[in-house]
């Protein structure tokens, strides 16, 4: 595996969405919402104003939780089928390049350009809100603000994968808003729907391990369980061991959610 | 199949064959898109390859640069089996452009060159250099979507000349081009032989290629029906020459009494001519019965059959 040619496509890629624009869009989208929910976020209670940085990161998460996975998913999904398509592929698979190698190097540089907006547009939020944030309250921030590179690097490695996969850019787009529907809203309905329906005999002992099934979910635990005051809030530290809550432990699955799709991709795609 | 003959290339003649593929085949299902294929392409030449939509051009030139996987056979490019581990080192040196090549509308003609030099490992500066080879040093630093259809396919043939090839991949390089353009792309193609380099071509155009290949094959159905030069295709086919003889009315039935005796196959009369359609080997004698007819004979016109004549002879 060669690194000049990883980084010949994804520099390429990153430049692609620097200039047409992207980075730009989707970080004062982070920003405007960061901001929004910051100082608006208890407008319903009567208040208005900056209240905690846990309350701020809550508020965030759901959120982001919807938005992060979208945005990667159209980002990733015609990496390669959008190649394809155009009739540009093969002439960049007659350069000195594997095939490995430019699917690494498109997606590293698509995640450069989803990590450069997330960071940079909730970064300009924590530089806002810095005069109100002590030490611990930024670590939390910037905890956030990993996970949240984290989130949008698995789903964009999900939507690189179906790229592969896919015949056409329309089945790829199809098959990206299903995988967001999917992992974003129906996930967590059906275990749920599982333990409920089974009167907790089905799955009880078994459920924090399923969470880890869904990046989305494990988005949420990671964010969750780095703040005291909100854990107990949405109740999950009844259900959810806390040998399983070690931040590196889900930081791992995060991982593996990023490698394993892109590994089948390229399994897929060097077929 | 007619017999390949030798390149007319003597400067190289003799030298490692840079393209060598062996009983190749690339079946999909019960469909046999390369169906047993054996070509030797030697270095230095200009080799081109025939054949309606669907006869499997396309499908071989992907194989041959390893787009492709082979379902039998084996193809060795300069030197590397193409789905071997050293063929990489070999793609440095090979250029390609596809058919309707597609480059990237955002990138100006110099950063499209700038990237693929980086991929090929190719110092950026020769960008400039390939740019003004093929007539667009102008429109550098213009977007490649502000660029015409012939723009477009001069930029896909000068990123196919980075570095220096050794072999070029050319699928339909012409489409697009004005008759200007397609003159200047056969003077670099010119230019590039006599450097050594060894090009593979397929056009539709038969006429703008018969001038211009050393070799050429005609495919059809997964096959090369026949190879060799233009010449020893013509006497492979053995089709008929045709004259058209200018003589005054009056002098018809002269002509068709002079050529009697040889064994032409048809003589038909016109309003101010004579045709006649003979076999190669009888064309020195009809020359010489015409000449006895002295000052009878007002005009002579020879017509060698064309590569079309020859393309539809074998491919149907």
């Amino acid at each position: 595996m060669e690194i000049a040619q990883i980084t010949t496509i994804a520099g390429k890629e990153f430049w692609d969405r620097v200039r047409n624009r992207w980075v730009l869009a989707v970080a004062l989208i982070f920003t405007a919402f960061a901001l929004v929910i910051a100082y608006f976020g208890a407008a319903q209670q009567g208040a208005v104003g900056f209240r905690s940085i846990e309350v701020t990161i809550a508020s965030l998460v759901s959120l982001v939780i919807y938005l992060i996975p979208l945005i990667a998913l159209v980002l990733g999904f015609d990496a390669i089928v959008g190649e394809r398509e155009r009739g540009s592929l093969d002439l960049l698979l007659s350069m000195p390049i594997t095939r490995g190698e430019l699917l690494l190097g498109k997606y590293l540089g698509l995640a450069g350009a989803l990590a450069f907006s997330t960071i940079t547009g909730f970064g300009l939020v924590a530089l806002v809100l810095s005069a109100q944030l002590d030490l611990n309250a930024l670590f939390h921030y910037f905890g956030f603000m990993a996970s949240s590179v984290l989130l949008g690097c698995a789903f964009l490695s999900l939507a690189v994968m179906l790229s592969a996969f896919a015949a056409d850019r329309t089945r790829a787009s199809g098959l990206a808003i299903a995988l967001w529907f999917f992992f974003v809203l129906v996930f967590d309905l059906l275990l749920l729907g599982a333990l409920v329906v089974s009167g907790g005999q089905w799955g009880g002992e078994l459920f924090p391990y399923l969470l880890l099934l869904n990046p989305a979910d494990v988005f949420r635990i990671l964010n969750i369980f780095s703040l005291e005051d909100v854990r107990t809030l949405y109740g999950l530290a009844t259900v959810f061991p806390p040998t399983l809550a070690q931040p590196w432990l889900l930081g791992l699955v995060m991982l593996g959610w990023i490698v394993l799709p892109l590994a089948v991709a390229t399994w897929r795609f060097r077929r | 199949m007619a017999d390949t003959s030798p390149a007319p290339n003597e400067a190289h003649a003799g030298t490692a064959p840079m393209v060598v593929a062996r009983s190749v085949r690339k079946h999909y299902g019960a469909i046999h898109a390369v169906d047993g294929i054996d070509l030797d392409i030697r270095q230095g030449e200009l080799f081109g390859l025939i054949g309606h939509n669907g006869a499997g051009k396309s499908t071989l030139f992907k194989m041959m640069l390893g787009l492709i996987p082979i379902t039998s056979g084996e193809i060795r490019i300069d030197g590397a089996a193409v789905h071997g581990a050293d063929f990489r080192a070999v793609r440095r040196s090979v250029g390609y452009l596809p058919e309707n090549v597609v480059l990237y509308d955002n990138l100006t003609g110099l950063e499209t060159l700038h990237f693929f030099a980086r991929l090929k490992r190719v110092p950026p500066q020769q960008a400039m250099a390939v740019l003004e080879r093929v007539g667009l040093a102008h429109a550098a630093k213009r977007r490649v979507r502000e660029y015409s259809k012939g723009m477009r396919q001069r930029l896909g043939f000068a990123q196919a000349l980075l570095g220096t090839p050794r072999i070029l991949f050319l699928d339909e390089p012409t489409t697009g081009l004005d008759p200007e353009a397609i003159r200047g792309f056969y003077a670099i193609l010119r230019q590039l032989r006599s450097e050594g380099v060894t090009m593979v071509i397929t056009s539709h155009i038969l006429a703008e290629i018969q001038e211009r290949v050393d070799r050429l094959a005609i495919m059809s159905a997964g096959r090369i029906q026949a190879c060799g030069t233009v010449q020893a295709l013509r006497e492979a086919m053995d089709l008929p020459l045709s004259f058209t003889v200018r003589v005054a009315p009056e002098d018809f039935a002269t002509v068709r009494a002079a050529l009697g005796h040889l064994p032409v196959s048809s003589i038909e009369a016109g309003e101010t001519h004579v045709t006649v359609q003979c076999r190669r080997d009888a064309k020195m004698a009809v020359i010489d019965a015409l000449a006895r007819l002295d000052d009878r004979v007002l005009d002579l016109a020879i017509h060698e059959p064309s590569l079309e004549d020859v393309f539809f002879g074998f491919a149907d």
